[in-house]
């Protein structure tokens, strides 16, 4: 055989999955015992180029399997099945600050997975690889539904399950960046929960009215939820994310026409989000600290609120289970001071057997689906009355790469598990979840 | 169990009152089964697993999968089971008490697939636009239910995707000094070791087969060499599969010194003339070659005919060379794995003078487990000899 037409073979499995499914990058027909790179490609939808490589060395009979050989370096290290997903960062020369998520959901990632001679590092778009294989990774399966909801003045998405259903509903609120975020919505209809993404920071109405959404607002939207002809009524979650968090508590606390089955907090305080708090919030950023690279951390702000019962939600008075999700190393919101303050109120109040508190010591603030690139920091323009400021600094979220990713595929089982728990009402934990 | 009742499946529907009472009853009732198939999109040879969960305990359900044809046929199977003391039913460990298929039987919801109840006779299931997934929907059904599917709602139902091109393969259309074709060529800068693939003499172009090859590497010409409507008056003028050989061995995408022949039925005795050299010099062969024979084979004598190719090898001392897989109880169509299996199909020969059903053979059980293992021993068999670093060294 001639050496110049070696073929090298690589073979990702699946080569079509969702985004929260692993898949095995093998190698094979490699000679034994040489270095080479195994590299990962991605063109957003802002059109950056993401990249992410690790470091192997071939067996004697040529061949890598990523799944369970270690990485000498990279963009990770050791045995990471799902390295090359949530090591991506921006291509060298790319603008800093920069945060990858897929706003369209209908259409999959689409990766190049390519396999170099030798340890490389740079240089990936100027070389032929020895072999690469496109992959797509999806945030809905198929037969998923997506229908945009505008009824009684909602910005939302529903997302239907495959199937005829009815299926249980979540109403899912997003983090302080506005605009609708569908994806965590979208792969939990992929997994036979009805979720309902809901803008509440830039909903038309906000933008005309020019002032914040209230509590009717979310009110109504749990209603649409419960009343669609393919969610059963009786069987709804709240799930919400940073500020998300915040107002998933208050409905439940306070709310009388809410009663969700349970609650999942990931990220969020339990400070009230209400024109006082977010008045605070933003005078206080402006004397935020900032660290060597200039990034914004504003977990600080927010703390001296904890001692104030009047400005957090009494969470004493909630009736349903609560999952609280949170990072130790998030730098972006006191998430896990807040998460012992409400131990402490629950345990006070006599409701705490409802809790379950999941911490991850160097996770950080944006603990979204598993093998999502994680984003140590960015820029972010947060919101004030349904408009996006003309502040726009770069937010330390915090997580230590490694961890943070690790943590985020526990995390999203965990979610799915207790939403499954609740809304299903399983007797055992279910086997089909990851 | 209650039974939920939805119309449609796009988009809320109108209530009305017999929906309002259902829906009544589900405020009380216990949850909904959690149906999964695990992955929903694949490739046509990949595995999955169907599980159902939070069932009762010990209660009958029918897991039915159903497709829609490109000529719009529709195509079924369906297997019983009980459920388990934690009311979980897993295809993939658990036992089909009946059905279209028995047993243990992780893919019998694929191999098992026959037309519904009322179709015409003789159909044949077959992709023709290999750029789109088949889509089967898998459900699970309170009860054992044999027929009828239509007219009850599922408990709950999963649409899946089995893809014959994985992302990146690329189709071009051949039309080059006369040799019609499609060629595949896999994700990747390449080049690949290359395949000239002959689906036989069904008439058309099938590609199917050459889609699923590039999605292993192999950079695969589906040759056409029976136009439509052209059939069996046309000779066979082998000079054109050379042509066709040629052409793939200098196409850019593809390795010149690794190229092998995958036949079925006709497409097998041109294959052996090509490696031969000569229309009868089966004796000139000087490469590996896998003659997969079905001995329940109705179409032709193939046993007899794998016999006299190893005696001639034989003769001339190169049965080295020769791999032969010999099948009980299969048919003459062996396909890509899980494929239904069809024991009959309709075939118009001889310019549309004649109609029938051609008999092919096989008992679908036996068959659909050799079309898996076969599936397998060839993809080795290609690895071997046109990806591997070592000599090439026929299997004994």
């Amino acid at each position: 055989m001639e050496a110049k037409h070696r073929a090298v073979q690589l073979s990702v499995r699946p080569s079509r999955g969702l985004v929260d499914e692993k898949f095995v990058i093998t190698v094979q027909n490699a000679p034994p015992g040489i270095r080479l790179t195994v590299h990962a490609f991605h063109r957003c939808e802002d059109g950056h180029g993401w990249e992410s490589f690790a470091h192997y060395v071939s067996d004697t009979g040529g061949a890598i399997d990523v799944s369970q050989d270690s990485s000498q370096g990279g963009t990770y290290s050791g045995v990471e099945q799902m390295g090359l997903m949530w090591s991506l960062r921006p291509v060298p020369g790319s603008k800093p600050g920069l945060r990858l998520r897929k706003m369209n959901v209908e259409t999959p990632m689409e990766f190049t997975i390519s396999v170099h001679g030798g340890y490389l590092t740079e240089g990936f778009m100027d070389r032929v690889a020895l072999a690469s294989h496109a992959v797509e990774r999806w945030y809905m399966a198929p037969g998923v539904r997506r229908i945009p909801v505008t009824k009684d003045q909602l910005s939302a998405t529903l997302f239907l399950p495959s199937g005829s259903g009815p299926f249980p509903g979540v109403l899912d609120l997003w983090g302080g960046g506005g605009s609708l975020v569908e994806f965590r919505s979208a792969l939990l209809a992929s997994h036979g929960f009805a979720s309902l993404a809901l803008n509440y920071l830039s909903p038309r109405i906000s933008q005309e009215t020019g002032k914040m959404v209230d509590d009717s607002y979310f009110e109504t939207a749990l209603r649409v939820l419960q009343r669609d002809p393919n969610v059963v009524g009786t069987r709804t979650a709240l799930v919400g994310l940073c500020l998300g968090s915040s107002f998933c508590l208050k409905m439940a606390a306070y709310s009388s026409s809410v009663k969700p089955r349970c609650l999942v907090c990931v990220s969020g305080t339990h400070v009230i989000p209400s024109p006082a708090t977010f008045d605070y919030r933003n005078k206080a950023s402006a004397k935020c600290r900032y660290n060597q690279d200039n990034e914004v951390i504003s977990r600080d702000v927010l703390l001296p609120l904890l001692a104030s019962p009047a400005l957090k939600v009494d969470v004493g008075r909630l009736r349903c289970p609560l999952l609280l999700i949170v990072g130790q190393d998030d730098q972006n919101i006191p998430s896990y001071e807040s998460a012992m303050d409400m131990k402490a109120m629950m345990e006070q109040a006599g409701n705490s057997h409802l809790l379950t508190v999941v911490s991850y010591p160097h996770a950080g603030h944006l603990i979204e689906p598993p093998y999502s690139a994680h984003t140590r920091s960015s820029f972010f323009r947060s919101m004030v009355a349904g408009q996006k400021t003309a502040f726009t600094f770069k937010a330390l979220w915090g997580g230590q790469t490694a961890a943070h990713s690790h943590a985020q595929e526990d995390a999203w089982k965990k979610m799915l598990d207790f939403l499954w728990e609740h809304l299903y009402c399983g007797v055992a934990p279910p086997r089909a979840h990851l | 169990m209650h039974v939920f009742l939805c119309q449609g499946v796009c988009g809320p529907s109108k209530e009305t009152t017999s929906k309002a009472a259902i829906r009544a009853s589900a405020m009380s009732q216990a949850a909904p089964p959690l149906l999964s198939v695990r992955p929903t999109r694949g490739l046509v040879d990949e595995a999955f697993q169907v599980l159902v969960e939070n069932l009762s305990p010990g209660v009958p359900v029918t897991l039915h999968s159903l497709h829609q044809s490109e000529d719009k046929h529709y195509w079924e199977a369906y297997g019983h089971y009980i459920s388990t003391s934690t009311g979980v039913v897993s295809v993939t460990d658990d036992l089909s008490l009946g059905g279209t298929y028995q047993g243990k039987e992780a893919m019998g919801l694929l191999w098992s697939m026959r037309p519904v109840p009322g179709s015409r006779t003789g159909l044949r299931l077959r992709k023709m636009n290999v750029c789109s997934p088949m889509l089967v929907s898998i459900s699970v059904y309170s009860g054992h239910v044999s027929h009828d599917f239509s007219q009850r709602p599922p408990l709950a139902a999963v649409l899946t995707e089995r893809w014959f091109m994985a992302p990146g393969v690329r189709r071009l259309d051949i039309k080059d000094r006369g040799v019609r074709g499609t060629l595949f060529i896999p994700s990747g800068p390449g080049p690949f070791p290359g395949m000239l693939d002959m689906l036989g003499s069904g008439g058309g172009l099938l590609e199917y087969r050459s889609a699923l090859l590039a999605s292993h590497g192999y950079a695969s010409l589906a040759l056409e060499y029976f136009a439509p409507r052209e059939l069996a008056s046309a000779d066979l003028e082998l000079d054109y599969f050379e042509k066709a050989f040629e052409m793939l061995r200098h196409h850019p995408a593809v390795i010149p010194g690794r190229v092998g022949i995958l036949g079925l039925s006709l497409g097998t005795k041109v294959g052996m003339y090509l490696a031969s050299e000569s229309s009868v010099k089966v004796r000139t062969l000087n490469c590996p070659v896998m003659l997969v024979n079905g001995l329940d084979d109705q179409t032709q004598p193939a046993v007899e005919f794998a016999e006299d190719i190893f005696h001639m090898m034989h003769s001339v001392g190169k049965d080295h060379l020769l791999t032969r897989l010999e099948y009980p109880d299969t048919g003459h169509l062996i396909e890509p794995p899980y494929s239904p299996h069809f024991r009959a199909t309709n075939f118009i020969w001889d310019n549309k003078k004649g109609k029938g059903s051609l008999l092919w053979g096989g008992q679908t059980k036996p068959h659909s487990d050799v079309q898996e293992d076969l599936w397998t021993e060839i993809l080795a068999f290609l690895q071997q000899h046109l990806y591997s670093r070592q000599s090439p060294r026929a299997r004994m």
